[in-house]
C-alpha cells in the first residue's frame, strides 16, 4: 500500500477530496446503471402475473356462468 | 452460421442465453471493477507532476473510451435495423443508449473534478470536452427521441438515423487532441510502439478499461432482458415467466 495511514489515504496531499469525490460518483451512478434493469424487469413481472391472475378469476367466473 | 442468426431473432434463446452469461460475466465484471478501483487508489505510486489528483484517471479514461465504444455499439445496432429490420437489433440500440450516457456522464463529472487541481479550473470549451459534451447530448437525444414515439418501429428508424449522424462525432473526438490545442494530453498507450505510461499504473488502467467494457456488456444485456421482456408481453413464454415469478 502506498499510503503510510488512514490520515494520509483520506488527505491525498491536498487532492483527497477531488479523489474521492471522483470515486463516490463513479460507483454511485454504476451502482444505478447495475441496479436500473432488475428493478424494471421485477416490476413488470410483478405487474404482468397481477394481470394474468386477474384474467384468470375473470375467465372461470365467465365460465360458471 | 445462419442457424445463429436465426437463434439471435429468437426472444426466448436470447434471454436464456443472456442470462447464463450473466451469471459469470456480472460477478467476474464487480472483481475487476473492486480489484481496479482498490489497486488504482491505494496501491499506485502518485503522479511526479500531478500527485495523487492522477489517481483518477483510473475512472476517467475507462469510463471516456467505453462510452466511445457504446456509441459504435449503438449506431451499429441501429444500421442493422434500418438495412435488416431486425427486431433485436432495435432492442439492442434502446439499451445501449443509456449506459453510454452515464458513462459520458462520469467521463464529464471525473474529468471536471479533475481539471480542477490540474488546470486549475472545472470546465474548459477545449475540443475534446466539447465534443465528449456533443456525445453526452447525442445519447440523451436518442432516449429522448425512443420516448417521443408511441409506435416502436417508427421510433427505432428515428434513433437509428440519429444515431448514425452523430458518428461524426467520433472522429472528432479521437483527433480532437491532435487537430486542435487542447489541455488534453495526445494518447498515452499505444498499440503499436511505446507508451508513454509507467507499466506500475498501465496495469492497472488496463485492468480498469477491461472491467468496464464488461461492466457495459452487463448492464447491456440486463437492459435487453428488460426491454424483450415488455415487448413481448403477449407471448406464452413470457407470461409463464410472469406466474413462475420471474424465475427462468
Amino acid at each position: 500500500m502506498y499510503f503510510q495511514n488512514f490520515e494520509q489515504l483520506l488527505h491525498m496531499d491536498g487532492h483527497g477530496a477531488f479523489v474521492w469525490a471522483a470515486y463516490a460518483i463513479t460507483v454511485f451512478v454504476i451502482i444505478a446503471i447495475l441496479l436500473a434493469p432488475g428493478r424494471r424487469q421485477r416490476r413488470f413481472l410483478t405487474q404482468l402475473a397481477g394481470e394474468l391472475k386477474r384474467q384468470r378469476v375473470t375467465d372461470s367466473n365467465a365460465g360458471e356462468n | 452460421m445462419w442457424t445463429f442468426f436465426h437463434k439471435l431473432g429468437s426472444p426466448p434463446w436470447l434471454y436464456g442465453i443472456s442470462g447464463s452469461i450473466l451469471r459469470w460475466l456480472l460477478p467476474l465484471t464487480l472483481l475487476a471493477l473492486a480489484t481496479g478501483l482498490v489497486w488504482g487508489l491505494l496501491f499506485t505510486a502518485p503522479d511526479f507532476r500531478q500527485g495523487n489528483s492522477y489517481r483518477i484517471i483510473y475512472i476517467h479514461v475507462p469510463a471516456a473510451v467505453v462510452a466511445l465504444a457504446g456509441y459504435y455499439v449503438m449506431a451499429l445496432a441501429g444500421a442493422i435495423n434500418l438495412i435488416w429490420k431486425m427486431k433485436m437489433a432495435d432492442v439492442a440500440m434502446r439499451s445501449a443508449a443509456p449506459i453510454g450516457a452515464a458513462l459520458t456522464f462520469i467521463a464529464l463529472v471525473t474529468g471536471a473534478i479533475w481539471g480542477k487541481p490540474t488546470w486549475g479550473t472545472w470546465w474548459v470549451w477545449d475540443a475534446r470536452i466539447t465534443s465528449m459534451l456533443i456525445l453526452l447530448f447525442l445519447y440523451l437525444g436518442v432516449i429522448a427521441l425512443y420516448e417521443a414515439f408511441d409506435n416502436k418501429e417508427a421510433a427505432g428508424k428515428a434513433c437509428a438515423v440519429l444515431s448514425l449522424v452523430g458518428m461524426v462525432n467520433i472522429p472528432i473526438i479521437y483527433k480532437s487532441v491532435d487537430w486542435w490545442y487542447s489541455l488534453h494530453q495526445p494518447a498515452s498507450i499505444k498499440f503499436t510502439g511505446e507508451s508513454s505510461i509507467d507499466p506500475s499504473m498501465l496495469y492497472p488502467l488496463l485492468l480498469m478499461i477491461g472491467a468496464f467494457y464488461a461492466l457495459f456488456t452487463c448492464c447491456l444485456l440486463m437492459n435487453m432482458r428488460a426491454e424483450l421482456l415488455s415487448r413481448e408481453a403477449r407471448t406464452n413464454w413470457v407470461r409463464k415467466l410472469a406466474l413462475s415469478g420471474g424465475r427462468d
